[in-house]
């Protein structure tokens, strides 16, 4: 009945069916994937903040479309939500 | 409720918004995820090694297996000594000051290794008259003259135990036939029935019936695998297995995974605790870190109302790059 | 100007239960609020993304585990289209944590909590440690070596704190509920309460610059953030 192989790989490229290599630094070990897994996560924070997103161009039209309207009734940019207001005083 | 309001400098927005699709985000996202998911499963697949058995435990290590089941026999396994849930032994109770919660929620899955694990199995076997004679001669023993063939059969397995685990020439008072499997023990006193109910429950194991009968002895249906996991857990396969992944306690085990894939890495703070004093020497170490986690769990979920906690964002100031194109709108440096 | 009609203080509440559940729900959530079509010109971040990447995650996580569920808990062991769909389950799990963690980095960075936000933050929370336990009734629940191996040992740990009493890890029918409806559901339920707390108090604004701590100068900028805050009650207004 079963027929999977140890470990059965199936087709993966990779073979990560053997023990594990780690990283031991005093009282820490850990394992080369968790470690690769650590390290990604803040790369890819890293990343996150530092690259720019998409859409600057957009919102730059929003913010001149908001801070051309003067005063109550003046059109939000397209999509919608409450125009800036420029007179300081709350709604 | 405004004593759970964290003070803080954030009025509704009242300026611009762009467009923005929340549901092509989503979309997006889901075809994103599920293809990263689909390339690291093409490239790494996931691990799958399979279980242990009762009937290999048995062919690989009888000597264990016996020094296992004599032990079960005697009340001196782990799982015979734990304490709650499955008995009211006391050598795995913790407690944290006047905190005894193992037993105030008492023993709610009763586990008689004796019986459980020996007898109980033992007495499926019809078709062999010496071995239902000794277990039958056993059974109407009085508890001291149990105790005593017990200990007799047990003591050369635990020096065996003891030398093979130091390295050392264990003594030749347990042996093992490669060909047949069986074990041979030379009690240190009168071991009575014992020697014929342990050769005649290591048959059986190897036979694969103790495997079925630890599931199936009180009912024909199971989904509850506590009595043969725990046998498994008392003998040295299982840990002998971790070992070699890397998944013992002392290894940091708990955040590892079989073979080189990554485990569970959020549990890096939980594994950590035990490896710091006095956690990591102390018998009640498992309460003490949970109680640990506990706290910090529930001071992650206050983050907002923690003085100080709440405001190193802002002397750290990571905010500054993730809004810089707003502040650069503002005119703000 | 609000497009949601507000309740007629001159007419006594209803007495259905629907009428004044449905008046509850749409009073704190109008359509244009539950699914808006903008953000505020300040949401200019990737870190953003990383929020609907865990939602996605739960998505593909759930899709697997249905088809897993189709099957039964043995069938992936037996057949490489089993052992397919199971490593697409594990490997969305490690890609949920691993976003989800990257989305609590930023939020804590950006004192999302700040604008009456504080249960958004709670929720959140509550969710990542329900996610925990729902992985590790997983991990038990594969009927392998690893489940076998993390099961005697956490067995340890529920003993220890009395939880073991009603929570057993060695019992894979009971381990195996949990996994696939309770603790499931449970995070859902969650992340749902999560998200109408975000679409009820919008995103929030950025930290103001000139905001000094502990200053109770309120600021005059345009935008206003500034200033003790209290809880967003406003509406978007639409064109």
């Amino acid at each position: 009945m079963l027929s999977a192989s140890h470990g059965a790989l199936l087709g993966a490229v990779f073979n990560l069916n053997h023990p594990a290599h780690t990283v031991d630094w005093e009282f820490i070990h850990l394992s080369v994937a968790n470690v690769v897994v650590i390290v990604l996560m803040v790369v890819v924070f890293a990343l996150a903040i530092l690259l720019p997103f998409p859409g600057a161009a957009r919102r730059a039209q929003a913010r001149k479309a908001a801070a051309g309207a003067v005063g109550v009734g003046g059109t939000a940019a397209k999509g919608g939500g409450p125009t800036i207001r420029t007179d300081g005083g709350p709604q | 409720m405004s004593w759970l309001r964290p003070k803080d400098d954030a009025q509704p927005w009242r300026g611009p918004y762009a467009p923005y699709d929340l549901i092509k985000e989503l979309v997006i996202a889901v075809c994103v995820i599920t293809l990263i998911a689909v390339l690291l499963t093409i490239l790494f697949s996931s691990p799958d090694e399979k279980p242990s058995t009762i009937a290999q435990w048995s062919r690989q290590d009888p000597i264990n297996f016996v020094a296992t089941a004599t032990k079960e026999l005697n009340g001196t396994s782990a799982t015979a000594e734990y304490g709650p849930p499955y008995n009211h032994k006391s050598a795995s109770v913790q407690h944290f000051l006047f905190l005894h919660p193992q037993r105030w929620l008492g023993v709610s899955h009763p586990i008689n290794t004796r019986y459980d694990y020996v007898i109980g199995p033992l007495q499926t076997v019809t078709a062999d008259p010496a071995l239902s004679a000794a277990v039958a001669q056993y059974e109407a023993a009085p508890e001291a003259q149990k105790t005593a063939w017990g200990e007799a059969y047990a003591k050369p397995l635990e020096e065996y135990e003891k030398a093979t685990a130091a390295h050392k020439t264990p003594p030749s008072t347990v042996s093992l036939d490669e060909s047949t499997g069986a074990v041979t023990v030379h009690p240190s006193g009168d071991a009575g029935p014992v020697p014929t109910m342990m050769a005649g429950l290591l048959n059986l194991a190897r036979s694969g019936g103790l495997d079925g009968t630890l599931l199936t002895s009180d009912q024909f249906y199971q989904t509850d695998y506590t009595k043969p996991l725990l046998f498994l857990a008392d003998g040295g396969l299982l840990a002998e297995r971790a070992e070699a992944q890397h998944l013992l306690g002392t290894q940091w085990g708990m955040m590892n995974e079989t073979g080189s894939y990554p485990g569970q890495t959020w549990l890096w703070l939980y594994t950590l605790w035990y490896q710091v004093e006095p956690m990591k020497s102390s018998p009640n170490a498992d309460l003490q870190v949970m109680l640990i986690m506990a706290a910090l769990s529930l001071l992650f979920i206050c983050i907002p109302f923690l003085p100080v906690v709440n405001r190193v964002p802002r002397w750290i100031p990571i905010y500054r790059l993730i809004w810089r194109e707003h502040y650069r709108s503002q005119g703000v440096a | 100007m609000s497009a949601v009609p507000s309740p007629d203080p001159t007419v006594p509440p209803s007495r259905s239960w629907t009428v004044r559940l449905r008046e509850r729900g749409v009073t704190a959530l109008p359509p244009e609020k539950l699914l808006p079509d903008g953000q505020p010109t300040y949401v200019a971040s990737w870190i953003y993304v990383f929020g609907v990447a865990s939602i996605a995650s739960l998505i593909v996580i759930i899709g697997s585990g249905t088809i897993l569920a189709l099957k039964g808990p043995a069938w992936w062991h037996y057949t490489g289209v089993g052992h397919f769909f199971n490593s697409i389950h594990l490997w969305s799990v490690e890609l949920f944590f691993f976003v989800m963690v990257i989305h609590l980095w930023g939020k804590y960075w950006m004192a999302a909590w700040r604008g009456g936000r504080g249960r958004v933050w709670v929720t959140g929370a509550i969710t990542f440690l329900v996610a925990v336990p729902c992985a590790l009734t997983g991990y038990v629940s594969q009927q392998n070596f690893d489940s076998q191996w993390i099961s005697t040992q956490a067995k340890d740990a529920m003993n220890a704190t009395g939880i073991g009493s009603f929570f057993n890890v060695t019992n894979f029918g009971q381990m195996y509920s949990y996994h696939i409806l309770l603790l499931p559901v449970a995070v859902v339920a969650l992340v749902i309460a999560h998200v109408l707390l975000i679409r009820r108090h919008g995103v929030v604004p950025p930290i103001t610059l000139s905001q000094r701590i502990g200053s109770s100068t309120a600021s005059t900028a345009p935008s206003g953030d500034g200033g003790p805050g209290e809880q967003s009650t406003s509406t978007q207004a639409t064109s």
